[in-house]
This record gives C-alpha cells, sequence and structure tokens, in this order.
C-alpha cells in the first residue's frame, strides 16, 4: 500500500485512510460497506451512472455517487442510511419496470445476476412503477455467440465501456435517450459487420443478461448446478486464466477469471467461445493399432502399449539408440514434455527431441 | 518476454514487428491498445495492414523477409544522430564499437532498396523509438520464419542494447509465444541442447549432474533438430513418437513430410483426433485435453500456471504424461513411476534451475515467473534488471540476406503465411467448435485489388498458387490490406493446404523453417465448385 499519511476520511464514523487518487466507493469497498451498484466494473472508469452507489456527504445538500467522488482528507461519508436506502430502492423498482424480466439465467455471464440480486436485496419487485419499458432486443442477429435481449438493457453502459476502454475495439455505442435508449453498432447492423471481434467482454460484463452466452445457454434448461473449475485457455501462448463452467460431466461455457494474472478478466473469442472440442464425437476414445491388413483398428491399452514399446525398440534394437525420435508438443501440459525428453534421455542416453517450435 | 505483460500498458514507444497481435494474441494487444490510449506512440513494421496498423501512429510496409535491412538502416540512423545510450552500452555491453562502425553503411536509403519502406520513414521510426524512454519492441513469427530468423532476432536486440530499452518497466524484447505451452516445451527439456530448465547437454556438469539424477550417462553431444529428423527419416531415424502435434499440416513442405513418416519403421502418436498426422502411425494414443487434464503450463510471459480437470476425458482417453511414462517403462526404462502429474511437476522443478523454487504447490495461484533459482524467491517478472544472465549484452554484426528463394519471372509474386483470429492452426480444436464456422467458413488469399484485376480473376473467385514445390487452389479476396505483388493465406483449412508451397530453406542456427516468404505463380483455376459438380 503506497503512503496514506495525512489522508483519512470517516466512514459512517469510523477514521479510515485513502491512497492518492482514490474514490470515495474504493475506499468504503476495502473496508466491506457493500454499497449497491450496476454500472460500476472495477476496470472501467467510473462511470456514475446509475446512482445506486450514493452515499451521504457532510455538507453536501444532495447525496453524491461515491464512485465517481474523490475522497479527500477530513470528509465524512455515512454509506448507509434509512433515506439512501430508500433512494436505491425507488431507483430498483424504477430499473425492474423498465425491463421485461430481472430473472436471467446464471449461464448468461459472469456478472448476470447482479440486478437480480440486487433487486431480491432491497425487495424492488413491487411493480409500483410499471408501465413504459425500454431497449429493442435484435432476434434478427443470427450470430451464435451473442444474445442481444436488450429489453433487458437498463443502459448502464457497461457492454460499450469495456469494448471501447478495455478491448479498444469500439463496436457498439448509445444511440438515442430515455426510454429510446439503444445499444448498437454503426447503422444498426449485425455484429458481424462492426468491428467486434467477438470476445464476449461485453457479455460477461452486463448486470441483467440483456447481453448472454448464447453458447452456454445452449444448457440452461439442463437441470444440474453450474460448477466452475480454475485453469487456463488452450489457445495461444497469453495464458488467460478461464473458469469452465460445468453441469455434471458437461462443459457448458468458458467465463474468464476476473483474477487471472495474465488476463484480468479479458478473453478472446477462441478463448471464450472455442470450447466444444472437448466433447467432439470425433475424440480418440481408445488406442488404435494398425492392423495386418494396414487399417487401424481400436485396441486395448495392454495391446496398443506392448505394441508402441515392442516397434519403438524394435528400431533402437537394430538401428542403435539415436535411431528413435520424440516430438513433444507445444499445445501439452509440461508433464508431457518433461516425461518425453525423459524417456529419450534416461532411457536412450541421446536428446533426439524436439517441439513444435520450428514450425 | 523479457518482460511481463503487464509491462505492456507502460512504454510510451512502442515497436511491433512481425506480430499480428490483435489476431493472434488479442488479449495482450488490449493491453498495447490501452497504453496507445494513455499517449504511448506505436510503429508497425509489417508488409499486411493488419489490425494493429488502426492503432500505429506509423506504419512500416516492409517487403516480406528484408526485416534486417531495415533495422539496420534503423540503426544506422540512431547511431549518426548520437541517439545512442552510452551509459547503457559502456556498463552493460561488449562490441558496441565495432557494431557503431559496422552500421554506418547502412544507410536508411540502402535500406529502401531492399525493404521498400520510403528512407524518411526509416529515419522518423528510428528517431521516435530512440527518443523514447520506455521503448518496447514486439514480435512474433514474422520475425523468426525466415531463414535469417536469428539475425532479425539479433537485430532487434541491437536496436534494444543501443538505446538502453532493456531491463526496465515498460521495455525489453518482447517475444509473443504461439501455443498455450510452447514456453513449457522448451522449459522441461524437450529440445535437442538443453536439459530441463535450458541447461546445455553439452556441459560434462550438467552431464554429470543428470547421470546422478537419472542413473544414465547422456551423449554430450546435441540431439538434432525435428527438421533434420525428417529429413533423415527411413535412414538413420527408425521410429518416432509425436505427441499433440499435427506435423503434417502445420509443417511446411508437406509432400517432403508426408513421404518422411512413411518411411519410418514406426510411429506413435498421441493426440486428442484421429489427425492428418496420426493417420500415418503404428499405433494412436488418445489423450486427455483442455478441461481433463490436470497439469502445468507457462505462458509467454514465463509465469507457471495449473491446469485443472474439470471433467473425465472421453473413453479411455489418458493424459500424456501417463502414456509416456507407461510406454518408457514398457520399453523396460526405470523412473516413470508417477502417479499424479503433480509428481511428474515436482520432479521437474526438482532437476531445473529456473524452476528450483516450484513446486505444485507453490503455483497454485499461478504468482510466478521464472527464473524462481530457490524457494522463498519472489519470481522474476522482469529480465536483465540488474544485468544479464551471461555477463554483457553483445552487438552482433548483421548483414540483410535475401530469402531462400526470391521472386522471378517464373514465380512472381511473394506468398506469406500466418494466422487469423478465429481459427487456430490446423483446426483441430476450432473448426470442432460450434459457431465458429460462422465468423470464418473457408480459407481465402488476400490479394492487391489490382494484382486480381491483373490475374483475369473475380473477387471471390479461384485461383491456382503455385510454388517450386506444389500448388493449391484457394479462393481470393480482393483487398487493400495485401500490397500490390504479396499475397496472404493461413495455413487452416486442410482443404487448402498452403503448406505444400512453403519450406524453401532453413534458418541455418535454429532449423526454422521459412515460412513467411514464398514466391507463387498465380493463374486463374476452375472454381472447385464446377469440379465437384462434375
Amino acid at each position: 500500500m503506497s503512503d496514506t499519511t495525512g489522508r483519512t476520511i470517516f466512514l459512517d464514523g469510523e477514521e479510515v485512510p485513502f491512497e492518492r487518487d482514490e474514490t470515495i466507493f474504493q475506499v468504503a469497498e476495502r473496508h466491506r460497506k457493500e454499497i449497491p451498484t450496476l454500472c460500476y466494473d472495477d476496470r472501467l472508469d467510473a462511470f456514475g451512472g446509475c446512482r445506486l452507489c450514493v452515499v451521504e456527504l457532510e455538507g453536501a445538500r444532495n447525496p453524491v455517487a461515491s464512485c465517481t467522488t474523490k475522497a479527500e482528507p477530513g470528509m465524512r461519508v455515512t454509506t448507509k442510511s434509512g433515506s439512501l436506502e430508500m433512494h436505491r430502492r425507488v431507483l430498483l423498482e424504477m430499473v425492474v419496470s423498465e425491463n421485461r424480466e430481472v430473472d436471467v439465467d446464471e449461464l448468461s455471464g459472469y456478472a448476470s445476476q447482479e440486478l437480480k440480486t440486487l433487486v431480491d436485496r432491497y425487495d424492488a419487485r413491487t411493480g409500483r412503477f410499471s408501465g413504459k419499458t425500454s431497449g429493442t432486443s435484435r432476434p434478427d442477429d443470427p450470430n451464435p455467440f451473442i444474445l442481444r435481449d436488450y429489453e433487458n438493457c437498463i443502459s448502464c453502459y457497461r457492454c460499450v465501456r469495456v469494448c471501447a476502454e478495455q478491448e479498444g475495439d469500439y463496436a457498439i455505442t448509445v444511440m438515442n435517450r430515455g426510454f429510446d435508449t439503444q445499444i448498437t453498432t454503426e447503422f444498426g447492423g449485425l455484429l458481424k459487420d462492426s468491428s467486434c471481434t467477438f470476445c464476449g467482454q461485453c457479455v460477461q460484463t452486463c448486470p441483467t443478461g440483456a447481453l448472454g452466452d448464447l453458447k452456454a445457454l445452449r444448457f440452461a434448461e439442463v437441470e444440474k448446478e453450474v460448477e466452475k473449475t480454475r485453469s487456463i485457455c488452450p489457445y495461444c501462448g497469453v495464458g488467460c486464466a478461464v473458469d469452465i463452467m460445468t453441469k455434471g460431466d458437461q462443459v457448458v461455457g468458458i467465463q474468464p477469471a476476473m483474477d487471472g494474472p495474465a488476463n484480468e478478466g479479458a478473453l478472446c473469442v477462441k478463448g471464450q467461445f472455442a470450447f466444444d472440442f472437448v466433447h467432439h464425437p470425433d475424440r480418440l476414445k481408445t488406442p488404435f493399432v494398425r492392423d495386418d491388413h494396414g487399417q487401424l483398428v481400436p485396441a486395448t491399452w495392454d495391446e496398443a502399449l506392448d505394441k508402441a514399446a515392442a516397434g519403438l525398440l524394435e528400431a533402437v534394437n537394430e538401428h542403435g539408440r539415436h535411431s528413435l525420435y520424440a516430438v513433444a508438443s507445444g499445445r501439452a501440459p509440461n508433464e508431457a514434455g518433461y516425461t518425453l525428453q525423459k524417456l529419450v534421455r534416461a532411457g536412450l542416453g541421446t536428446s533426439y527431441i524436439d517441439n513444435c517450435s520450428r514450425a | 518476454m523479457s518482460n511481463p505483460l503487464k509491462d505492456m500498458e507502460k512504454p510510451d514507444v512502442i515497436f511491433c514487428i512481425g506480430t499480428n497481435m490483435t489476431e493472434c494474441h488479442p488479449v495482450a494487444a488490449t493491453r498495447l491498445k490501452r497504453a496507445i490510449a494513455n499517449g504511448a506512440k506505436m510503429i508497425v513494421a509489417d508488409p499486411r495492414v493488419i489490425g494493429l496498423v488502426e492503432h500505429a501512429d506509423m506504419h512500416l510496409r516492409l517487403r516480406v523477409g528484408s526485416d534486417a535491412a531495415l533495422l539496420l538502416g534503423m540503426a544506422h540512423v540512431i547511431a549518426r544522430e548520437g541517439l545512442v545510450d552510452e551509459g547503457f552500452i559502456h556498463e552493460r555491453t561488449t562490441e558496441a564499437e565495432a557494431f557503431l562502425d559496422h552500421v554506418k553503411e547502412f544507410t536508411p536509403e540502402w535500406a529502401s532498396t531492399i525493404c521498400e519502406v520510403p528512407p524518411e520513414l526509416i529515419e522518423e521510426a528510428a528517431l521516435l523509438y530512440a527518443r523514447a524512454d520506455r521503448g518496447a519492441i514486439y514480435y512474433t513469427l514474422g520475425i523468426t520464419e525466415h531463414i535469417c530468423g536469428v539475425d532479425n532476432v539479433q537485430s532487434l536486440c541491437n536496436l534494444a542494447l543501443m538505446t538502453g530499452n532493456v531491463g526496465r518497466e515498460g521495455t525489453g524484447i518482447n517475444p509473443m509465444r504461439g501455443q498455450n505451452n510452447i514456453q513449457g516445451a522448451g522449459d522441461v527439456g524437450a529440445i535437442p541442447n538443453n536439459y530441463p530448465g535450458f541447461q546445455p547437454v553439452t556441459d560434462p556438469a550438467n552431464q554429470a549432474k543428470f547421470r546422478e539424477a537419472w542413473g544414465r550417462e547422456i551423449d554430450l553431444e546435441k540431439g538434432i533438430t525435428k527438421v533434420r529428423a525428417l529429413e533423415l527419416a527411413g535412414d538413420k531415424i527408425r521410429a518416432m513418437i509425436i505427441d499433440g502435434e499435427n506435423t503434417v499440416v502445420t509443417d511446411p513442405d508437406r509432400e517432403h513430410c508426408e513421404h518422411a513418416l512413411r518411411s519410418l519403421d514406426f510411429l506413435v502418436v498421441c493426440d486428442l483426433f484421429m489427425t492428418e498426422t496420426a493417420e500415418f502411425a503404428d499405433v494412436v494414443f488418445p489423450a486427455s485435453g483442455f478441461a481433463e487434464t490436470e497439469g502445468t503450463q507457462t505462458n509467454t510471459e514465463r509465469r507457471v500456471q495449473r491446469l485443472r480437470r474439470a471433467v473425465p476425458p472421453p473413453g479411455e482417453a489418458k493424459p500424456d504424461w501417463w502414456i509416456i511414462s507407461q510406454i518408457a517403462k514398457r520399453m523396460g526404462f526405470k523412473g516413470f513411476d508417477y502417479t499424479h502429474a503433480k509428481d511428474v511437476f515436482n520432479e521437474l522443478c526438482s532437476v531445473s534451475t529456473t524452476y528450483a523454487g516450484l513446486d505444485w504447490d507453490r503455483i497454485e495461484y499461478g504468482e510466478y515467473q521464472w527464473p524462481v533459482p530457490e524457494e522463498g524467491h519472489p519470481g522474476t517478472p522482469r529480465l536483465h534488471e540488474d544485468g544479464f544472465i551471461n555477463g554483457r549484452g553483445i552487438f552482433k554484426l548483421i548483414r540483410y540476406r535475401d530469402p531462400a528463394e526470391t521472386i522471378d519471372d517464373d514465380y512472381p509474386v511473394w506468398l506469406t503465411t500466418g494466422r487469423r483470429l478465429e481459427s487456430y492452426h490446423s483446426r483441430t480444436q476450432t473448426g470442432r467448435s460450434s459457431g465458429i464456422d460462422y465468423l470464418l467458413a473457408e480459407e481465402v488469399l488476400e490479394a492487391h485489388p489490382d494484382d486480381v484485376t491483373a490475374w483475369g480473376v473475380e473477387d471471390g473467385g479461384f485461383v491456382e498458387m503455385a510454388s517450386r514445390r506444389g500448388s493449391v487452389t484457394i479462393k481470393v479476396k480482393a483487398t487493400e490490406r495485401s500490397p500490390r505483388g504479396t499475397v496472404f493465406s493461413s495455413f487452416s483449412f486442410n482443404d487448402v493446404p498452403v503448406n505444400v508451397l512453403t519450406g524453401a530453406g532453413y534458418d541455418p542456427v535454429t532449423d526454422t523453417a521459412e515460412l513467411k516468404v514464398c514466391p507463387v505463380r498465380i493463374q486463374p483455376a476452375p472454381t472447385r465448385g464446377s469440379e465437384a459438380a462434375d
């Protein structure tokens, strides 16, 4: 932590230090204040749009958005009071009134349960404001990855901001105002015809499921708990950390690990969406050996291992230990490459091994 | 990479050469875009208008295979303008005097005659990079997949050394590694010259160390590279084990490669699928893969991370390490009694110098970047901060060399090959994932509209593209992303096996194939559609 000398605020009566350029929200979050937010994603510039994070500031006429207000020495901040909680509840009631539905499947995306969680916490399904709704969904977009169900959009602009600030792609923007607000591509076209790369970041930051992971949602009807397993993307060398989502023995989707050291929540189209190969029917399920007719036919492990060992040994016995060559994979884990180089080195005393880095 | 990924947000001048990062390492590219949003300048050197160019301040549209000339011209300008970091070269480098003398003859005007970048742009780029407080170089296979790949890398090192852009935040010489664990494959010793941890096999002390560890004397001579092994297949090399590589599709000169595999007495392949390569095998083993295998992999910034099992593998598929250990045991070799990936990884750490301070439990959260020389060491996100491992940074005197084949009347067009965002290598995985076809359904040859017209073909029509080794039929896409006289294709689609064309030459030091340069001849072809209708 950097130097906080002389920098303290009073947070619900408790004097706490803060760092240079910290917002009230950041200080409060560190002290586990659980201030509600909808437009906040800690990877993005604070936006101050949803007004849920407002706090009372002594000396200020109105509550201020804690996400956009920098902490200053001596500030006295109240994060929770009767009137703040009522203000937050009314805002949530209005948000609920605009959307077609609040309950969306958790497979929709990483942040998809944020609205539902807050609505339940504030018991905001009162229906007091029901009537006019906003956002027009785009069922005409045939892309197989990103659901564009803007009837559940609350105009937090997290999708637009993540596309611009995190990805630098600027594929989507905001059109119109008020109830007519619409997230759109240039000229209102399909995502495929925009600068969208289908990295899925908009899906993962959407707090309502208006943007949803269509590939994961294929499994929404499967009545099993979603489990997450932390691993690393199988494609390029960046090494993005992912959470593999499973229902039983089925991989149903991938979510980026927000705390992944290499990617910090980012992914690309391959890591995000190209995982079906795992359960593809073409996967090899048994060993194969070449039979007397020259065909590769299924075999037991014992047969195949014996045949492999015998075939390799025959070459070594007839042509010497330098007649066996091993090619390791740049795709398989370290343990694969290690055992393979040990086989030629410890087994045959050669270094007749390479990997796919030269081509 | 000499520097960590997070440093990519810190340079004030970024020099990307031979890296199509927005397509091949998209998540890393987002960090460069953020650096640019914060005011960094970017120079992109690439023959094509790649995605990075949209974000660049300068695009040096060099001819394929002319990188060394461009970099010599830049070094000349930096030396001439007195922008050399004298303190750095005095304290940290050697051969500087000879190098600064050497580059005197390589003016931007000379470089321009070879690389086709206007001299004033070479000047401007050199000045921009040399005047940076934090200048960072990023490169990928566009630098290495040439017969002069080593020369190209050393030319980049020369630039970084002469300007002192090494060992500090936001600087460095940063190769972006291509495959998820290509870094790890070298780390663990799956290379002909080094034991695990890059300990040379030619050092008798290492030989003694591993004799002690594994109970067998291992040759003091280096092994041979895969390229040489394939050349010797059926002659000196009689049997092979290939783990998780679709050699036939991804290696150059497919004809030669298929012939090599057919010439073997015995071939064992481990893979997830019955790949084009597995079809040549005598025994094929089903390997477990992503989401199924416990293990570790090491990324481009040398970060060692855990892979975890989320689902059981299909049928009887097994982890690669288990398969290889079983083969080893049945060949009568000792030391393969592992019961879990953890045992293998911990043994690797015990014999490696770079992983010496790691073990299975310590890498739970992936916070270590090697070298981690001993337990308690925090890891080394940034290399060369206090000095170079081998003492001093050595300037190398590089001269430009032509590619193995250059264009002529018979083969007048430069083909360069690469990758696309949506597909990965030979598509064994992305090609089997739903939805990817919506974004990228087929391979196309990107060519300049004027060239397409000159060949007498319509945009979207088919051409026959031939090199000295073979020919393919491919659909043309007219685009100004390609310069005149240079065409581009990926090698991902098996129905357009571009690697029947490539493979004219190899770097003499690394045996890396010249996949980025291949003169071809292009003429209209009957569409494959009408052939199919027949």
